[in-house]
């Protein structure tokens, strides 16, 4: 009697446990929805109000006259968060490849922590360090090549500035899908007389692309969203950018910049609530794609 | 004067001296009643060090050509460590430190002046668990000549065609040759990784535990291979199971914590061992 006693008494425990674990999961998720949710209640009046097509294409922002264009804004993530993809794509993907092929164990033991120490960096100081180094060296030493004049405030050092920002998240996610491999794979091919070199180019890379491309995204999304160290270097002129030597202004900029005022003019809370939804939806999107592109991807390469 | 040294070196590494300078070395177990053609590789006092751990205590060896020669011996004695010195797998390795000399056909490979990408090309590699690369079946068995810089389809085609043939793996593949190789059953897998080394016309064969991840069909396929293969290549195969051994090892060598305590001729190793270790172990008293 007593030992069937207990055994209920633990399946109850383990019952309850199981469920309230279940319970605070779906809490934590179902922010995500919830932001989404209210960022759209919020954003509603100015939908109402004009069409979604003339917001996203319209190019010019006066809040106190109720234009509202967002083309401008969107066009600024895109040109500050792909070029900062391209500078750290090659840099990240050739370090990684460096340390888990080729390294000797004790670089590694130097590099990764100084590899943190960089991912611990506070997004305010490469903000400072991009104004007192990066945005000099353009506007006096790179610009002059290119354009006539630069304040140096520009979408290259916005772009730079969040390269370097991504850099340790990138090489270390890279570094963890190159370890990840099963070691046999780079014998099989190393036994067969390739060298180091090309057991990577055709065996390491091809297998382990649907990772890297994951991590791309991951990175990306995460530059999407990286506020107060661009928001510092990248000049935040509401204009469409003609080269990386113009200014920019991020959506997230936009945000951060104006909070403060927006209640005092009409339509201005609801037109960067608006904001807000398009750079969740943008970071939405692109997990999605990445996600598709990765099922298309293991279906079709022979991995 | 150098190049003359160096002349007189080379004499002295030539397959015939070396077999000599074996002979009269009293390291050796029982070489000379054994061989009748001389040996394909030749291990020469080999110590090898991982992180400071002593795997291989001063092991000598001949591997005849042209002959299957099974490594045994309990788990961790070092069998595997040994193959892998002989396609120089395990300077890949952290931490490692190798002594002594491996020579193939009168080379020591571990030498300064040595390609570790020729030495490779030499030994068709087998490991424990099938290891199909990221690619197409025809890509996989294509892998090694296109690396070594055989472009032609049709070259290729026949080289895959024939590696494909020999393991008998042809007409199970031959309709779906460009589909993943990793969709192969794990026998399959097995015998398509031994068609990829073949096809870069290796003289050696070694098989790390090749069957162990095998079952007993897929395992008899790949004997019944190794049989047929050693008229052209000599195999080497580190293996868990005595019975295999017993099935298809022309050659024995029995290792023990990183020595090698006997080697002779399977019959003698099986019927007549000298050793009372070896005894022990082919009796079952421990594995």
């Amino acid at each position: 009697m007593n030992k069937i006693r207990y055994n209920n008494y633990r399946k109850i425990k383990e019952l309850v446990l199981r469920n309230s674990m279940l319970f605070l999961t779906v809490i934590s998720l179902s922010f995500a929805v919830i932001i989404g949710i209210s960022l759209y209640y919020k954003s509603v009046p100015i939908l109402d109000q004009q069409s979604l097509w003339s917001l996203l294409s319209g190019e010019s922002w006066r809040p106190l006259k109720g234009e509202f264009g967002f083309y401008p804004f969107i066009m600024g993530t895109l040109w500050v968060t792909g070029i900062a993809i391209l500078i750290s794509l090659p840099l990240c993907l050739l370090s990684a490849i460096y340390l888990s092929e080729y390294a000797a164990p004790y670089i590694k033991k130097i590099v990764f922590p100084m590899v943190d120490v960089l991912a611990g960096i506070p997004p305010v100081v490469y903000g400072v360090w991009g104004i007192l180094v990066v945005v000099p060296f353009i506007s006096t030493t790179l610009a002059p090549h290119f354009v006539e004049f630069s304040t140096g405030y520009s979408v290259l050092a916005g772009a730079i500035v969040l390269a370097i920002m991504i850099i340790p998240l990138m090489i270390s996610v890279f570094i963890e899908i190159f370890d990840a491999l099963p070691g046999g794979l780079r014998e099989a091919s190393l036994s067969l007389g390739a060298t180091n070199w090309q057991t990577i180019k055709k065996v390491v890379l091809r297998k382990s692309f649907p990772g890297l491309a994951a991590a791309v995204i991951l990175a990306l999304s995460r530059a999407f969203g990286e506020t107060i160290a661009v928001l510092m270097v990248c000049g935040n002129v509401s204009e469409v950018p003609n080269s990386v030597f113009d200014p920019a202004y991020p959506l997230p900029a936009l945000i951060a910049n104006n909070y403060g005022e927006m209640m005092s003019i009409p339509m201005y809370d609801s037109a960067l609530m608006l904001s807000a939804l398009l750079l969740f939806v943008i970071i939405l999107a692109f997990n999605a794609i990445s996600r598709l592109v990765l099922i298309r991807i293991e279906k079709n390469f022979a991995l | 004067m150098i190049p003359n040294l160096l002349r007189i070196e080379k004499h002295i590494d030539s397959p015939t001296e070396k077999f000599k300078v074996m002979k009269e070395s009293q390291n050796q177990v029982a070489v000379d009643q054994i061989f009748k053609t001389k040996p394909h590789i030749s291990v020469r006092n080999l110590n090898v060090y991982l992180t400071k751990n002593h795997i291989l205590k001063n092991v000598s060896l001949d591997i005849p050509d042209k002959a299957i020669t099974c490594i045994i011996g309990p788990s961790g004695c070092g069998k595997t460590t040994l193959l892998k010195t002989f396609n120089r797998l395990l300077q890949n390795s952290v931490d490692v430190k190798i002594e002594g000399e491996v020579l193939v056909d009168g080379v020591n490979i571990h030498g300064k002046d040595v390609e570790v990408e020729n030495i490779r090309k030499k030994m068709g590699l087998l490991s424990q668990r099938p290891c199909p690369l990221p690619m197409s079946i025809f890509d996989n068995v294509a892998y090694g000549p296109r690396i070594h810089g055989t472009r032609n389809k049709r070259k290729l085609y026949e080289i895959v065609k024939n590696q494909l043939e020999a393991v008998g793996l042809w007409e199970e593949v031959k309709e779906r040759l460009k589909a993943p190789a990793i969709r192969l059953s794990i026998g399959q897998q097995q015998r398509l990784c031994l068609a990829r080394g073949l096809a870069v016309s290796p003289e050696i064969i070694l098989g790390d535990e090749a069957t162990s991840a095998l079952d007993p069909i897929a395992t008899t396929k790949i004997e019944q291979l190794f049989l047929s293969l050693k008229k052209e290549y000599s195999i080497v195969l580190v293996t868990h199971t005595l019975r295999q051994a017993r099935r298809i090892a022309d050659y024995v060598a029995f290792m023990y914590m990183g020595e090698l305590i006997e080697f002779g001729s399977a019959t003698e190793i099986f019927t007549n061992p000298k050793h009372q270790l070896t005894r022990d172990y082919i009796g079952g008293s421990f594995s």
